[in-house]
């Protein structure tokens, strides 16, 4: 259906070729996943199909890319339209209409579909992604997974052959993105629609795909085959691929279920091993520290509205130095919400907020800065200068900090970055660590970090543990609200649990954790009832049993 | 006969409630007779208060008030400050007037204030003020979006064009806020006019790489596909655009200028169908076709007839009792209600009978704002970026 023949692309004015020596099929019907570490040319590779590449991002191709027959060289983007449909990285960023139901119809429009056709399909994809409740909705009030359901959607009414996805479920809560791959699955099987996705959260779809075309590093030429075959060599795995290569499983398991039915031995082994405390590597948190010294920050019975909305109903929540904490909860619960009251952008209805002797919105930036610092879900806001070298400058500014305190951060947590490099130019973990170090710049106790982990690929996400570790075993406090459950299993001495504004869940990570469903990782699960939550800790274990 | 709920295919057609609110406008620009202005405000205000959704564009009805106080305001100040050339007796204040070289002559800063300057201004400004409420009345109840939807398809593309730089504003506004927060992180004062400069950058860097994410979700998704059309028909199109739209400018110039009324009309008629033509055969190269357009029933011609009636019977209530609709201000005289004019614009009521009401999905939704429903997190959270 897909077909690359010796295709390399060159932008304007980069030295290599983004992507080079690209010759593989991808066969009717099949879920191909696309996998392969940041900054390997998998956007490049996933436009070039839709024809986007070249036409509308500039830059050469080599090569010829053919989909159903038709080549993209002669094709531009908006006669492929109906064979192609291509869903980006941000929905919002699709979205041409205002309402659920013209969104729908906005690509059948373009093709000039006759009224009853459109109409008739309309109904069909409302159907078929369970839109139905939501047709007359504007789009800016959909949560996460609606809206990439309604963006999947809105390409689907024109019937494409071939759909095309960039990271379709890392914005989203676990159970959001299992509604999202829910809807691909079925449109592979009921429908026989060839599906092309790149996704860096590999232990979301892995197991769901057909094919895996892995680009190992840039410009190398890809592997394509079955999933287990491409995971046994893959620098990118999910955590199931990574325990079932250190179990020594053939053929590899891919998916929990695959995986529990192997890990009895491993079960045995590691019965009368108690696994060390979750968070391990950052030392057991100071929970007897107490006194107002090791609190960082205290909530109590905090409101906060947004208009007619709570969105925090009477939380109570305390932070210790040197822990590390996870807030977890759905799209909406209130995760963001809290950290940013944290940092005093919003006022509280009712209750008190304390972070280090100062009530945030009361508090000027300056001295708050001192007390706490929030890396927001999009690090690039928080970054102003045009050159890294610029932004470290400013930041030691706005602390107070002596010359060159931040630039000596971003040394320790990105070593190979050059001064002059424009923010906007780094890869996204590069920019995390520049946003990092700029908030740790006036030294603050308390750290919090809004999804930290949106867009990063296994390297970047094996660096911030690392840092995080670091920061929390140095005394830090670090909230962390995130999705990620594999991120919160590794970093987090305790994780809270966020549902519509309220705590309903306040643990040690181990004990909340593993027993829930959604949030319990995938080790976890495989290993399940025992109360190991990372690749690692099996590995130590491993090692001090052999 | 009692009106039905909105849903999609009762919905009416925002046209309608388009000439509903010019008709009360163009009523208000007929007289300066303040309980008569206030009573076309009220009644567009209660048409606004029965029938308006909870889209975000019928919450702009509250700006154009507002906007409207804001004309009444300015209007007094420079009548109080500049003068006017209405005579008074009842000195209010005298200003120092400030002496104004030669080649200034006719204008006047400070000197004296009467209240029928005042008054006269004020009424002036209610008269605008009013003609921008019934403006915003029909952006409360009309969707803008199904407003160009009903655009020619020749003119199909500027009309995504709006509707895409009506999406931008909000968005901007959310970069905006969501920027001045970070700059709190930064440790630096979030608030004031340099806090708001400095963001400017990034907000347009940011706008940029959404228009341009935006442009190539449309080309992917197939905008701008045009269909082959013979080269004749192609040349016809420009000849009747250009050749119309020189026409309807030589038309308007003979029918202004004191020498061509004779030449003026047909000429400006001619370019008229002209330039209509070329719009038509200009369509044919668009291949597009229209999902659900709306409907013209009774309720619209209902709604959009009492607008038009509001204005036909004042511009008639113009010529029969015109003092009662401009009160004067020299000398100052306490305006009256005059009853038919009255009678006439309460006639703007009948969409408030006759127009489907809002959905009932947006009372629940209101509902479920206040409490709690599973799916309205992202409503409560700042737009992801």
């Amino acid at each position: 259906m897909i077909r690359f023949e010796q295709v390399s692309v060159t932008y304007g004015d980069a030295a290599a070729p983004a992507v080079q020596g690209i010759d593989l099929t991808v066969p009717e019907g099949e879920l191909c996943l696309l996998v392969g570490p940041s900054g390997v040319g998998k956007s490049t590779l996933l436009n070039a199909v839709c024809g986007l590449v070249p036409h509308f991002t500039g830059g050469t191709l080599h090569g010829r890319v053919t989909v159903d027959g038709r080549d993209t060289r002669t094709h531009k983007p908006r006669e492929l339209a109906d064979v192609v449909g291509t869903v980006g990285q941000d929905p919002l960023a699709h979205f041409v209409t205002d309402t659920v139901e013209d969104e729908l119809a906005y690509g059948m429009e373009s093709l000039g579909l006759a009224p009853d056709v459109m109409r008739r399909r309309v109904e069909e994809t409302l159907d078929l992604l369970g839109l139905a409740e939501l047709r007359d909705r504007a789009l800016a009030t959909l949560s996460g997974g609606q809206r990439q359901r309604v963006a999947i959607g809105s390409v689907l009414t024109t019937h494409p052959k071939v759909l095309v996805l960039d990271e379709p479920t890392s914005a989203l809560d676990p159970a959001a993105a299992e509604e999202v791959l829910a809807v691909l699955q079925r449109l592979v099987h009921d429908l026989g629609t060839t599906v092309l996705l790149a996704e860096h959260r590999l232990e979301r779809v892995v197991q769901y795909a057909d094919q895996v075309i892995l680009l190992p590093s840039p410009g190398a030429a890809p592997v394509m085959g079955a999933p287990a075959d491409v995971m046994a060599v893959s620098p990118v795995h999910p955590p199931v691929v990574a325990l079932g290569r250190l179990a020594h499983w053939s053929p590899l398991p891919l998916s929990v279920r695959d995986a529990r039915r192997k890990a009895g031995a491993l079960r045995e082994r590691l019965s009368g091993v108690v696994p060390p405390a979750p968070g391990a590597g950052a030392g057991t948190p100071p929970r007897n520290a107490s006194g107002p010294d090791g609190i960082a920050a205290a909530v109590s019975g905090l409101g906060v509205r947004r208009g007619r909305t709570e969105v925090l109903h009477r939380v109570e929540l305390t932070v210790r130095r040197g822990e590390t904490l996870a807030l977890m909860g759905r799209n909406g619960a209130g995760k963001s919400t809290l950290l940013s009251t944290l940092v005093g952008m919003h006022e509280p209805s009712s209750g008190a907020v304390r972070v280090g002797g100062l009530t945030p919105h009361r508090a000027g930036p300056r001295e708050l800065l001192r007390q706490v610092g929030l890396v927001p879900q999009e690090p690039r806001d928080l970054l102003c200068a045009d050159t890294v070298a610029a932004e470290c400058a400013a930041a030691d500014q706005d602390a107070g900090a002596p010359a060159g305190s931040c630039r000596a951060q971003v040394t320790r947590l990105l070593p190979d970055v050059p001064d002059s490099v424009h923010p906007r130019d780094l890869s996204e973990g590069q920019r995390l660590a520049l946003a990092l170090a700029v908030v740790l710049t006036a030294r603050p106790p308390l750290l919090l970090l809004d999804e930290p982990t949106r867009g990063l690929d296994y390297a970047a996400k094996a660096r911030l543990v690392e840092v995080l570790r670091a920061l929390a075993a140095e005394g830090h406090a670090i909230v962390l609200a995130t999705h990620d459950v594999e991120l919160a299993a590794e970093l987090a001495h305790r994780v809270v649990i966020l549902a519509e504004g309220e705590i309903v869940a306040d643990g040690p990570t181990d004990e909340v954790v593993v027993s829930s469903p959604s949030f319990a990782p995938q080790v976890a699960k495989v290993l399940a009832p025992l109360p190991w939550l990372t690749v690692p800790q099996v590995a130590d274990a491993l090692e001090a049993t052999a | 006969m009692r009106a039905p709920r909105t849903t999609r295919t009762t919905a009416l057609h925002a046209g309608a409630w388009w000439l509903w609110a010019l008709g009360l406008a163009t009523a208000a620009s007929r007289t300066t007779d303040p309980l008569l202005l206030g009573l076309l405000v009220g009644v567009a205000g209660y048409v606004v208060a029965a029938r308006r959704t909870q889209a975000p564009w019928a919450r702009s009805y509250g700006a154009f008030v507002k906007l409207g106080l804001v004309v009444i305001a300015i209007r007094l100040v420079f009548a109080f400050f500049l003068g006017s050339a209405i005579p008074g007796t009842h000195t209010l204040v005298t200003l120092p007037e400030v002496p104004l070289p030669d080649w200034a002559k006719g204008v006047r800063i400070g000197g004296r204030v009467t209240a029928e300057a005042m008054v006269f201004a004020l009424y002036d400004g209610l008269k605008l003020a009013t003609l921008l409420i019934c403006v915003g009345a029909a952006n409360a109840l009309a969707n803008p979006a199904r407003l160009l939807k009903s655009l020619p398809g020749a003119l199909y593309e500027a009309g995504v064009a709006v509707v895409v730089a009506m999406t931008f504003a909000p968005n901007l506004v959310a970069d905006v806020q969501r920027l001045r927060a970070a700059r709190r992180l930064r440790g630096r004062p979030d608030r004031g006019f340099r806090g708001l400069l400095q963001v400017g950058v990034p907000v347009l860097e940011g706008a940029l790489e959404r228009s341009v994410a935006l442009a190539a979700a449309m080309d992917a998704r197939g905008y701008g596909r045009t269909a082959e059309v013979p080269r004749a028909v192609r040349h016809t199109t420009s000849a009747l655009t250009l050749g119309g739209l020189l026409g309807i400018c030589a038309g308007t110039y003979g029918l202004l200028g004191a020498s061509g009324s004779g030449y003026g009309l047909p000429l400006l008629l001619a370019g008229l169908a002209a330039a209509l033509g070329g719009l038509w055969l200009g369509g044919r190269r668009s291949v597009r076709s229209r999902y659900r357009p709306e409907r013209w029933g009774w309720r619209a011609c209902l709604v959009a007839g009492s607008g038009i009636a509001v204005a036909a019977l004042m511009i008639w209530a113009g010529s029969y009792a015109p003092a009662a609709l401009h009160p004067p201000a020299v000398p100052l005289t306490a305006p009256v209600l005059p009853l038919w004019p009255a009678v006439s614009v309460l006639v703007g009521l009948l969409p408030a009978f006759v127009a489907p009401l809002p959905p009932s999905g947006d009372r629940a939704d209101r509902a479920a704002s206040r409490g709690r429903a599973p799916d309205v997190g992202p409503r409560v959270k700042e737009p992801t970026p």
